[in-house]
Parts: structure tokens; sequence; C-alpha cells
């Protein structure tokens, strides 16, 4: 790999070439590693997507709403710790680490309740009426908005000023890649996360409750599953999932924390799951990462005004040639 | 397990927060890279014009109108504005008891879709003989037509948008230079006075942003090595900093608003880039510098307007009405109200007569020398100076002669 | 309450002051209603020369153009009421088709455009024609989707074409166009007839086509491709099984959708004068949706009150507009648990003469399908199962 891009070719992208393939290639291992850790935000977003469509063939469109809630609360757990906008402070490694559980312990929390109060208020109501799926899509729709519309009239239209606690450093380079401390904390510990869901789904009793009323709810009543109970698990799940994500999301971005700054994130981690097949936790990672891959890619082919497009026109491709997904979908059908 | 843990994190947390004020002190300290001599800031001018006049002002039922975003989403500018006139109105107001005049105020929420039908309202309410706005370019030029038609003069205080002057609206004033103004001044800061050699420019998506970065390319000419464009609301950078990291450029300038700024200079600032960053106006803003975190320090802005440090009596005011800082625009929305107001005082109460007023105005203003050339624009061109951060505040650097 | 004179009716009365209005109105003959429409019409024409005190949004913004923006919503809220209401397709890039006719007109008409110049009328039409190939476009792929996937790819749809409009130069993004055409006209002064400080003649035309609009919608509405679009609506697979094809009804549905938004969408930004990229964002598509849903999708009435809603009270409210998202998505989550129909339900006349029929059958006016995509009883996967023992 090139290290050095001589300034003329650059200049020569702007002027003529449509498709920039010198870039793609002098930048791969940067975009890759960029890509990646940013996918492994989606993937953990994706994730809430996944388990809430698994079991309730629901598109939950306030995921995203779930996930911001998630960066405030770890904005406030910051800003009540006695920190600042302003410059990173200087913090020992082991105060470092308990303030950034902390952090993650109250965002998943935040995220958790969001979830759960979301499925009680919004969503129970329709399915003890038996209402139609158009009346969920817009339900979700609605709740969506009110999440979102209680940050805006709180805490105004602008970002949280950022407040961070780690500064990244680099640590070694791969071919154009400098490779962070941030990053290497983010995409370990969000497949870490994604282990633990995928355990918990797959090993324990619960995560047999949620397959089995994914496969087939009535089967699984019938069964002493007590469904209501494992739908509120499935989202409290996704929500806790989403809230993590949150953390690794503020410390990449510590200007994160704004009312509506969740919903492309939302629509993204989506195109995510759809990528990966939607219902199947594998997917989620897999399509995360993809997407975020992806994505940096396509910023150095076509520029970076056309990073939003590449992943729209991914999520329709997909959706027109495999709407399975590249693992297929469906929880129900998980290895056991 | 958990709770065990939560409770050792919560103690430490308090701990840590008693030893962090000391933190914060020690970390600002860091200074910016900028070794040039300090300029003078501008005092107040003396002769400044003033809202109050003479005191001994007589008027009735005559109005003038703030119309722009107030609680919209960009309202931290449309806030500074509005306050500006604010404090203008109440200092004349206070001053003149037997010429009171009235502040309407009208929210258009920074979007073009609404300003038709505000700026229409405006003008069929007979008492406003003037208006200060609107803010962005955008919404100008759906409503220009409207003020020129009505014969009703408006006061941009911050739409820098060069086109706007050329429509032939004869009500058309701006209140500071525009983007050709300040668009080669700061191309002159960063070949001249940081000795850049190669420059990256990245634009959002914005009028500001794109015409701003079209002038300041055009004067950098081939010293432009590479030229990025982001999006509004757009907060991850992570493969246009790579790119701008391989065309290893000496300077890079952020042509856009403090909002995607500060997460960009900070994540360009994490990737080991090591090029100086400059901003325009739209990012000079305490937003920038709370929200940029390591990267404010090392953050030079352009702006074509005048240091308000030394207008200490003007901050002060501000401050006591408004329990904040004077921001960006602040001071270029009083001057604004201010020429509106010493019309009233000489008698112009209606329209016709107000647009003369300000065709003929000529008076040292807060910020600039007010005074119009027959397309709105400042007859003397505003001066630009530059700016960085020192303790966590704005402070004055050079002025770009 | 229960004073219904009507015998012998099968339904069970469930909203007695609703149902005696509307089988009133359906008892009377066709020239009794217009008896009663053209003064109601009449009226509303003239709303904003009287700019009713209480009705009036002044002194904070201009009645008529007001006005303008309630008529401009209405008609928005009728060609998404074809996909969402009758045909029961979630769309949510609706501003795509609405961005799509305003670019038409902005790009053959404003200086600022390099396309060669028609006037502003022929571009209305063109609008409308170049938004039905990009419904075909978006349709036919996407169409054979499930019905949360088609809200999504649409929703992707709606936010690429404002990203195109962004990126690609000749679009001029935030920069946007000005001195967008206009109908001919010329007032007493020989000044222009339509411009954008005054919205009169813009309503008075908007108000024309809306009219004209929901005549042409009426009588689709009855017609075979309305009695499709409520079978696939109420069971998609048993109206593919009984060989209606839905596949083309769909699309059909997607189509005439399209062009009623491409047709808002000049007149907006024909009245506007000067349009950029701004307005065209997920936020305004789920405005759109809320006019439809709010008022009762599948009712013409009520989608006509849904966008008035939705169009008016932030403009006569301003000092709650930055309100206007929450209370909206308040709205809609409460009226999904309680009144999933909206406001007013759907009634759908299925038949072209129905009213005679059922005046010859059994001595009373027709009969109206009440279903709708919304209060339609199907179980599904949604409550896991229908209705999952004990």
């Amino acid at each position: 790999m090139h290290h050095v891009v001589s300034s003329a070719h650059i200049l020569a992208q702007e002027s003529d070439s449509w498709i920039n393939t010198d870039t793609f290639i002098d930048l791969f291992w940067a975009n890759t590693i960029g890509g990646l850790e940013y996918g492994s935000i989606y993937a953990l977003i994706a994730l809430g997507y996944t388990l809430v469509y698994g079991v309730l063939k629901l598109l939950n469109f306030a995921h995203s709403e779930v996930f911001i809630y998630g960066a405030y609360a770890t904005w406030f757990t910051f800003f009540l710790l006695g920190f600042r906008p302003g410059p990173t402070p200087e913090l020992a490694t082991g105060e470092l680490i308990a303030f950034l559980l902390l952090a993650v312990v109250v965002a998943m929390l935040v995220s958790g309740t969001t979830a759960l109060v979301l499925e009680r208020v919004a969503y129970r109501p329709l399915r003890n009426r038996g209402a139609p799926r158009l009346a969920f899509l817009i339900t979700a729709i609605g709740a969506s908005l009110v999440l979102q519309q209680i940050l805006f009239l709180w805490r105004g239209g602008n970002a949280e000023q950022a407040i961070r606690l780690l500064r990244p450093e680099t640590l070694f380079t791969v071919g154009s890649a400098s490779i962070q401390n941030l990053t290497i904390i983010i995409v370990v510990a969000s497949i870490l996360m994604w282990l633990v869901a995928d355990t918990f789904v797959n090993r324990t009793r619960f995560g047999r409750g949620i397959r089995a009323v994914a496969q087939d709810p009535e089967t699984a009543t019938l069964m002493g599953v007590n469904k209501e109970r494992i739908i509120m698990l499935t989202f409290v799940v996704g929500g806790l999932l989403a809230g993590a994500a949150a953390l690794f999301y503020m410390m990449k971005i510590p200007q994160g924390a704004q009312y509506n700054g969740g919903f492309l994130l939302g629509i993204k981690a989506f195109a995510a799951a759809v990528l990966g097949g939607i219902g199947n936790l594998r997917g989620a990672l897999l399509g995360g990462l993809l997407l975020g891959v992806i994505e940096n890619h396509g910023q150095a082919l076509f520029g970076g005004e056309w990073r939003d497009v590449v992943a729209f026109v991914l999520l329709v491709l997909v959706l027109m040639f495999r709407p399975t997904g590249i693992l297929g979908e469906s929880l129900g059908k998980a290895r056991v | 397990m958990a709770r065990a843990r939560i409770t050792a994190a919560l103690v430490l947390a308090a701990a840590a927060s008693l030893a962090l004020s000391a933190c914060e002190a020690r970390t600002d300290q860091g200074g910016s890279a900028g070794n040039e001599p300090q300029a003078d800031a501008p005092a107040e001018p003396a002769n400044a014009h003033k809202p109050e006049g003479d005191g001994n002002a007589k008027c009735s039922n005559v109005a003038i109108a703030y119309a722009g975003t107030i609680n919209g989403e960009n309202a931290a500018l449309g806030q500074n504005i509005l306050n500006g006139v604010k404090l203008a109105v109440k200092k004349h107001n206070d001053a003149n008891k037997d010429c009171q005049v009235e502040l309407k105020e009208f929210e258009t929420e920074g979007v073009p879709e609404k300003a038709p039908g505000i700026v229409t309202q405006m003008v069929n309410t007979k008492e406003i003989v003037g208006v200060v706005g609107l803010p962005f370019s955008g919404e100008s030029k759906a409503a220009g037509n409207i003020f020129d038609k009505a014969g009703l003069p408006q006061i941009s205080p911050s739409a820098t948008n060069p086109a706007l002057a050329e429509n032939g609206w004869k009500t058309f004033f701006r209140g500071l230079g525009n983007d050709n103004a300040q668009g080669p001044a700061a191309a002159k800061f960063l070949t001249e006075n940081l000795g850049a050699e190669k420059v990256c420019v990245v634009q959002d998506d914005s009028e500001y942003g794109i015409g701003l970065a079209e002038a300041v390319k055009e004067a950098l000419g081939d010293k432009v090595v590479c030229n990025e464009k982001v999006k509004t609301k757009q907060k991850e950078f992570s493969a246009v900093v790579q790119s701008i990291k391989a065309a290893q450029p000496d300077a890079v300038y952020y042509s856009g608003y403090y909002q995607e700024g500060a997460p960009f200079a900070q994540q360009l600032f994490d990737a080991g880039v090591e090029a100086q960053l400059v901003g325009p106006d739209g990012v000079k803003d305490v937003e920038y510098v709370k929200g940029a975190g390591d990267a404010a320090a090392e953050t030079f802005f352009t702006c074509p307007c005048v240091p308000g440090e030394g207008f200490t009596k003007f901050a002060g005011e501000y401050r006591d009405m408004f329990d904040k800082d004077p921001g960006t625009y602040s001071v270029e929305g009083y001057d604004a109200a201010t020429v509106l107001l010493s019309g009233i005082d000489a008698g112009n109460t209606d329209r016709k007569k107000m647009l003369e007023w300000i065709k003929n105005y000529d008076a040292q203003g807060l910020s600039n020398k007010l005074g119009w050339d027959d397309k709105g624009e400042l007859a003397e061109t505003p001066t630009v100076w530059t700016y960085k951060v020192e303790n966590g505040k704005i402070v004055r650097n050079v002025e770009i002669k | 309450m229960t004073t219904t004179k009507t015998p012998s009716t099968a339904k069970p009365p469930t909203a007695p002051w609703r149902t005696s209005i509307s089988e009133r109105w359906n008892n009377l003959s066709r020239f009794q209603q217009w008896v009663i429409l053209i003064p109601v019409v009449v009226l509303i024409f003239a709303l904003p020369w009287l700019n009713p005190p209480i009705l009036t949004t002044e002194p904070g913004y201009d009645f008529s153009i007001a006005m303008f923006d309630v008529a401009r919503y209405c008609l928005i809220a009728i060609g998404l009421n074809v996909v969402v209401g009758q045909a029961g397709l979630l769309d949510l890039g609706y501003v795509g088709f609405f961005a799509i006719g305003a670019y038409v007109a902005a790009l053959f008409t404003s200086p600022d455009s390099t396309l060669w110049k028609i006037p502003y009328l022929a571009a209305v039409p063109l609008a409308m024609a170049i938004t039905m190939v990009f419904g075909i476009i978006l349709g036919s792929p996407t169409l054979r989707l499930r019905g949360d996937y088609l809200a999504i790819v649409t929703l992707g749809f709606g936010e690429m074409v404002r990203l195109f409009a962004d990126n690609v130069d000749a679009l001029r993004g935030n920069r946007g166009f000005s001195n967008i055409g206009a109908p001919p006209g010329t007032r007493e002064n020989g000044e222009p007839l339509f411009v954008n400080f005054d919205g009169k003649p813009w309503y008075v035309l908007c108000v024309a086509v809306i009219i004209i609009v929901l005549i042409l919608a009426g009588n689709l509405e009855r017609s075979r491709v309305g009695r499709a679009w409520v079978a696939i609506r109420d069971d998609e697979d048993a109206a593919e099984l009984m060989g209606v094809p839905t596949f083309k009804f769909k699309i059909w549905a997607f189509v005439i959708g399209a062009a009623i938004g491409g047709l808002s969408g000049a007149l907006y930004a024909g009245q506007q004068g000067f349009m950029n990229n701004q307005k065209f964002d997920v936020l305004t598509s789920v405005l759109f949706l809320a006019a439809v849903i709010l008022g009762g999708s599948g009712n013409k009435v009520g989608v006509l009150l849904g966008a008035f809603v939705v169009a008016y009270v932030p403009l006569r409210f301003l000092s709650i507009a930055e309100w206007k998202f929450m209370i909206f998505g308040v709205a809609l989550t409460i009226l999904m648990i309680f009144r999933p129909q909206g406001l007013l339900g759907a009634r759908q006349r299925l038949l072209a003469y129905g009213r005679q029929a059922y005046q010859r059958l059994v001595g009373r006016g027709e009969m109206v399908s009440s279903d709708t995509a919304m209060s339609a009883e199907k179980g599904g996967l949604m409550n896991g199962g229908s209705g999952a023992p004990k």
C-alpha cells in the first residue's frame, strides 16, 4: 500500500474522474479499519431491530430513539461525574475503566427502560386489540416522534457539548491504517456484547423462549411459554445492546447526543440487519461490519457527499435481489 | 457482583470529581499554535452611533421588526441577533419617553418555505417601517422580492451570500461584509500568515459553505490540494479525514458551521493530521469551543467582524439583560436596529422616508462603518480579522490587511 | 341518540350520530347532494377574502398564503391517501414525489436552471408525467416486498431524492432556484396575478385542482381499479387467488399517488417562487402521513380534515409551532390504540350506481364498506397468532 498520495492526482479526482479508484486503493486499509469501528456500532443497534423483528415481525422505528436515549444517558453520566466540555482530562487507567463501566451500565439501563416503556405504552395495547400491521408501523413512527421531541423540547436542537474521557492514541499501523486504542476498545467490546447476546439467545432458557415465540407463537404459548414476558424481554435485550452501542458511539463521537441524532444511525443499522438477514443475530453482526466498511469505501470511490446514498442504495439492492439477506432470516430457525 | 462494582465506581467517581477541577485548570493552559503577535483589539468607536439618540425624539405607533429563526433548529444564531436588536430597542425606549418603538418578532424557523407567508404579513402590517433580517441566505432569496415590492427596507445582519445584492432589490441592505470579502482574506491568511503551500478546503452543503469555499478556492488557486464535501448534520468523518490525511496538507479550511465543524475538527485532530485548521465566522462560536474538545485550541477563525472584546460597555449591557455573553452577529443585530431607530428619531416614520434614510446613512457603527452602495453592500469593505482560542475563549489574533 | 329512522339495518349502529349523518347523506340523490355541496364549495373558495376573525392566522402569518399551504397539504393528502388509504401501501417516501414535481417545475421555468424553458402551465403536466415515471421505477422492484420492507424502501427513496438534489450540481442543492414560473395572468394594474406574496390566486387554483382530482379519484375508486385496491388492502393473498392482478394494481396506486404528489410539488414551487432542498426530509414525509392517518385513511373527507389540522394548526398557533411534531406524534400513537381508522373512518363506495341499486333493493341509500387498512381485524403475526388460546 502506498502511504503518500501525490497531490496532483487528488486534484485530478476533483476535476475529471467520476470514480476515484486511486484513493480507494491507497486508503483501503485505513477505510476498512474505520469502517469496522463504525460498523460494530451499527451491528449492536442492528441486533435490537433483528430481535424485535424476529419475534414480532415488527419494524421498530423507535429503536433509534432507544439508542439516542442511551447517548444522552452517557453524556449525563459524564456530566454528573463532574466532567465538563473542553479538553480531554488526564485520567489514570483504573479511574477511566471505572467511569466507562459506570457509563455503560447507566446507558444500558436507560435504553433498556426506554425500550420497555415503549413496548408497554405503545405496542402492547395494540397487540391486545389485535390491531393490523399498518397500525403497528404508524405507532412506531408516532412513538419515535414523541421520544425525539421530548429531547428537543427539553434540551433544545443543538448537540450536547462534547465530553470525552479517552483521547484516541495510535498504537500501531497496518498499511495505510493507524490502529488506535479507541478502535480496539470499540470493536472488541462490541463483538463481546454480541457474543453475550448470541449466547443468551441460543443457550439460555429465556433465549429458548425467544426462539420459540419467534418460530411459532401459538405453539410456544401452548407449551407454556409466557409470550408477553418474552416479548418484553426481547425489547429489553435490544435496548440494553443499544445502550452499550450508545456509549461506544459517544466515545467515538462525543458530539453525538442530539435529539435527532439517532435517525440516520437507526436507518443504517436497520439496513445492516436486512443486509445480514433480518431476524438473524449473526447476520446483524456481519451486516453491521459490512455496511460500515462499504460505506467508507464508497466515500473513497465516489466522494464524501455520497456517503448516505451508498447505504440507501445498498439497502434497496439487497431488498430487491435477496430480501432474506446474506445469511438468511429467521430467529426461530437460528441454530441451536 | 454487579452492585458491588457500581458502588465502587460511584465512590471513584466522587473522588475523581473533586480532583477534576484541578485537571481542567491544568489542561486549559495548552495555548494555541499561533505565534503571531496579537493585534490590539479596537476599542468601542467613540463616535459610534447610539440607539438612544438625544432622548428628545417624538413618535407614536411605529414599529420595527425582527424576522428569522427564534426557536428553530439553528436558533442560537437567531437568538444572538434578536438579543442585539432587543438591547438597542430597550436603550432607545428607555431614553426616549415620547417615542416608544415597538419590536415585533416573526419566527421563520430559518426555512425558505415559511418566508413568503411571514414576510407578506410583515409587509401588510402598516406600523412596521424597517426590518432586521432575514438571517439566512435561503430565506432571504425566497422573500427579498416581497420587501422590494412593498418598499419595506430590510437590513440583514448575517446573510453573507454575494448574489443576494445582485437581484436589483432596492430594499436590501447587508449589515456586514459578504463572502467575497472573507474568501480572499482567508486565503491570504492561510498562505501568508500561516505559510501554507498545500491547503485542503472542506465544504458543507449549505449555501454559505459552498459559496465561501468557492471564494477561498479561487483565491488559493493551485495551492488547493484537496476539496472534500460533507453534509449538514453529519457527525462521522472518518473517510473524509483519511482522504485529507493522505493529501498531507499544511492547512485545512473548513467552510461551514460549528455544528459539523466541531466533530470534524476533533476527528481530524484525533487522526493525527498535523495541518493547521482554520474556520470561518460560521464556526467562530463558543459552541464550537465547547464541542471540539482538544481540537478547539488548535483552530484559527476568520471573520469579517470586529473583535467585540474591546466593546466592554456593549458586552456589559448585553450580559445584564440576557445573562450571557454576546455571540456571533449580536453586534450586527444591534447596529442594524440602531440604524432603524435613529431613522425613526429623525422623523422618518414611514417606509419611504426610512428607505431614503438608510440609503443616505453614513455613520460609524459598533462593528463597521455603516453606509451603503446602490446594491445594498457596505460602501466601505469591512476588515477581516482572525481569531483563536485561548483558555476556552475566542480571542482576537490578527487583522488581515 | 338512537333515533335512527331507517329500519331493517343489518349493521349495528356503532356510532349513531355518524351513521345517521352519513346515511342521510347517502340517501340524498346526487342532485340534492350538489345543492348542499355548491354553497359549501363557494364558501371554501371565498375563505381568503372572508378572512374570518377566529380562523385567521394573522397577525402572525398571512392568511391567504396560509390557506394556500392548507390547500397544498389537502392535495398531498389526497394523493397519499390513494397509496396508503385505498391500496394499503405504507409509503414513507411520498415527499420524494413531491420534491420531484417541485424540481421539474423549477428546472424548466427558473432562470437559474440551464435547461430550456417552457411555460409554467406546460411544466405542471410534465412534472406529473415525470413523477409517474419515477413511481413506476420505484414501484416495480419494490411493490413485491412485504409491507414494512416497502415502508423502509420508500423512506430510503425519499432520502435519496433529497441527497441527489444536494449532490448533483444541476439541482443546485441548498442554493436552490429563484424566480420559478407561474401561470399567466395580470391584475388590473398590469402586475402579474400569480405572485408569492398573494396566496389568493394560488389558493383558488389549488382548490379547483383539488375538486377535479377528487372527482377523478372518486370515479376511479368506484371503477374496477378501486375495487381491486380495496381487495388488495383487505387481503392481498385472497385478492390474488380471486384473479386480481395485485401487482399491476399496486403499481397503479403508486403511480397515481405519485402524479398527485408531483402536481402538488409543482404548485408549491410555483407559489414559493424560490425553492431549495431544505424541506424534503423524512419529517415532512411523516407530516404528510400524519395528515392521512389522523383524519382517517381511506376516507376523502377524513384526509382533507387531517391535512387541514396538520397544515393549519402550526400556522394558526405560532406559539406552539415548535410543539407540532410532539402533538402529531402523540396523536398518532393514541389514535392507533383507540381509533385506528382515524377521526373519520374509511367509507368505500364500491358500486358506481350503488345508490340506485340499493334504493331499488332495500329502499335506502347505498351501503358503504367501512373496512379500512386500519380497522381490519387481521390477527396475523403482530399479535403472535390470531387470538392466542386462553
